[in-house]
């Protein structure tokens, strides 16, 4: 199994607070990794560590290696651009950016160097199927994209985030604000595109993971409790903390 | 206990009701008393020709020259401090994100500078105008009037740039945009509407400021015709007319406050259907 992210002993302190305490897991490539644990555990933080996003955070100091591709992301020289860029982001409440439904694709098409207005048009109307938006939205191509409703406009994030041709796919909760058919389109998109793509997905919720994962992290307070394939996981956990959690103890 | 609450409610509600109705109360005596008085001196020849000889003893002619000035003067002003002011609000929204202190001072500087009187500003051009040799004229008008709007502008941008959502910030992030992209295409998009509001209370201010204008941009009978030859405002037609002994001219002061009102109260309405234009819905947040 080929490894795609490797996190090598990281700390992340908010002031005095340490937020992720000593993290060290490996996400495995075109799998599903999902990070599990109760609200306010360091999943998100743990996830946004992954494309630098704790670089908008000031109060966030973050120390040790994240590997991808045996290149620190961390390292002073690293093009984080490139970086984001090779990582599609799926974020809890869908950011549609304040342009068209259109534009908002075309933008990510523009970003990853795709010239020319035909190409990029096939290239729009083709992530819209992707994302299973087009049908709904192919006669408002020219509408602004937050007239959307927030199912359509994740899918509509979802198909910006396949458009940066990305090879890692970070979800923060996905699914969380969607209604059940968006979710569930959501989940299975996941599972289709996985053998492209390496996906990590943060949630609390239970069924999800089982429903999703090929392999787990399971977070408690800032720390990883407990990391291995999902059936392992779940039918034969090692860890106290995780027995409690899976019967359903906290949460 | 219940009872407290629901008298503390009632109180409340009664000071905001009066308070309102005593500020719409004050808006509409000065509005009315503008246009009652305005209305009888307001004449097309008023509104169409310069001072003749002898306008401010009552005889003919009327105020182009501040109606042109004061809109030359203040759309000049407005589009320079557009200019300076939204790289600014933008630079401390986007590029000092992790410097929240430096960002919190510049803003209490700002808001020091905002509550500065617009006479000294006035004084502060005009020395600044003896330092580096220029008469008074429309461009000493502009350069003053700039500064003195510059905060108001700066100020009402950022108070808009700062209430894009972090998670915006991140998803344009994660495309691979870079700052710039972020501060130009998304964070100027996103509040196109406060954009203009903070233009709009700008322009309302450089059009109605007498005291930045009084030794900057002088005083003139004539059309603007150069930058560097002075100009008429109204505001400063407005107090010379309203200083004069002879009762028409007087009356011609409350047409002249009567045609500023009126501009005014078109740029605004123009930039409220603007602004209504790229409002988003938000019925989905």
């Amino acid at each position: 199994m080929e490894t795609a992210i490797r996190i090598k002993d990281l700390n992340v302190f908010a002031g005095k607070a340490q937020i992720l305490k000593n993290i060290n897991v490996e996400i495995p490539k075109n799998k599903i990794t999902v990070i599990l644990g109760p609200s306010g555990c360091g999943k998100t933080t743990l996830l946004k560590c992954m494309n630098r996003l704790t670089d908008l955070y000031p109060e966030l100091k973050v120390s040790g290696e994240i590997l991808i591709n045996d290149k620190n992301i961390f390292d002073p020289g690293a093009d984080i651009s490139k970086l984001r860029q090779s990582m599609g982001l799926l974020s809890q409440r869908p950011y549609p950016l304040p342009m068209t439904i259109y534009n908002n694709i075309a933008y990510a098409l523009k970003l990853r160097g795709v010239r020319g207005r035909r190409k990029q048009s096939i290239l729009v109307m083709d992530y819209l199927k992707q994302a299973n938006l087009y049908e709904e939205v192919r006669k408002r191509l020219r509408e602004p994209a937050s007239r959307l409703s927030i199912g359509q406009q994740q899918r509509l994030c979802l198909a910006r985030g396949l458009a940066v041709n990305p090879d890692i796919i970070l979800a923060d909760e996905p699914t969380s604000a969607l209604d059940p058919i968006s979710s569930r389109f959501i989940d299975e998109k996941f599972q289709e595109i996985k053998p492209h793509f390496t996906i990590v997905v943060v949630t609390h919720v239970l069924r999800q993971a089982r429903r999703i994962a090929d392999n787990v992290i399971f977070m408690y307070l800032g720390e990883v409790v407990e990391q291995g394939p999902a059936k392992d996981f779940f039918e034969n956990p090692k860890e106290e903390k995780t027995k409690s959690y899976l019967e359903g103890m906290f949460n | 206990m219940k009872r407290t609450l629901k008298a503390e409610e009632t109180f409340f509600r009664i000071l905001m009701n009066l308070t309102t109705a005593i500020i719409l109360f004050i808006l509409g005596i000065i509005i009315y008393s503008v246009f009652e008085k305005g209305m009888k001196a307001l004449s097309w020849e008023m509104l169409t020709s310069v001072p003749s000889g002898g306008y401010y003893y009552g005889k003919g002619g009327g105020i182009l020259n501040a109606i042109v000035g004061s809109l030359v003067l203040a759309v000049g002003a407005t589009v320079l401090a557009f200019l300076i002011g939204l790289p600014v609000a933008l630079y401390m929204n986007v590029f000092l994100v992790r410097r929240k202190k430096l960002v919190n001072l510049i803003r209490f500087i700002l808001d020091l500078i905002w509550g500065v009187p617009s006479i000294v500003y006035g004084a502060f051009g005009f020395t600044l105008m003896v330092f580096i040799g220029l008469q008074t004229s429309l461009l000493a008008g502009i350069i003053t009037v700039t500064l003195f709007i510059l905060p108001i502008m700066i100020r009402s941008m950022d108070e808009i740039l700062r209430t894009v959502p972090m998670g915006l910030s991140e998803a344009t992030y994660s495309l691979g945009s870079n700052k710039s992209e972020l501060a130009f295409k998304i964070f100027t998009r996103q509040s196109v509407s406060g954009i203009i509001t903070a233009v709009l209370l700008s322009f309302g201010r450089a059009i109605g400021d007498a005291a930045s204008v009084l030794f900057t941009a002088g005083y003139t009978d004539n059309l603007p015709n150069s930058l560097m030859e002075p100009v008429a405002t109204l505001p400063l037609s407005i107090f010379f007319q309203l200083a004069s002994p002879v009762p028409e001219v007087q009356a011609r002061a409350y047409a002249s406050a009567l045609v500023l009102t009126v501009i005014i109260l078109i740029v605004s309405l123009f930039s409220r259907g603007l602004g209504k234009r790229y409002h988003k819905t938000k019925i989905n947040f």
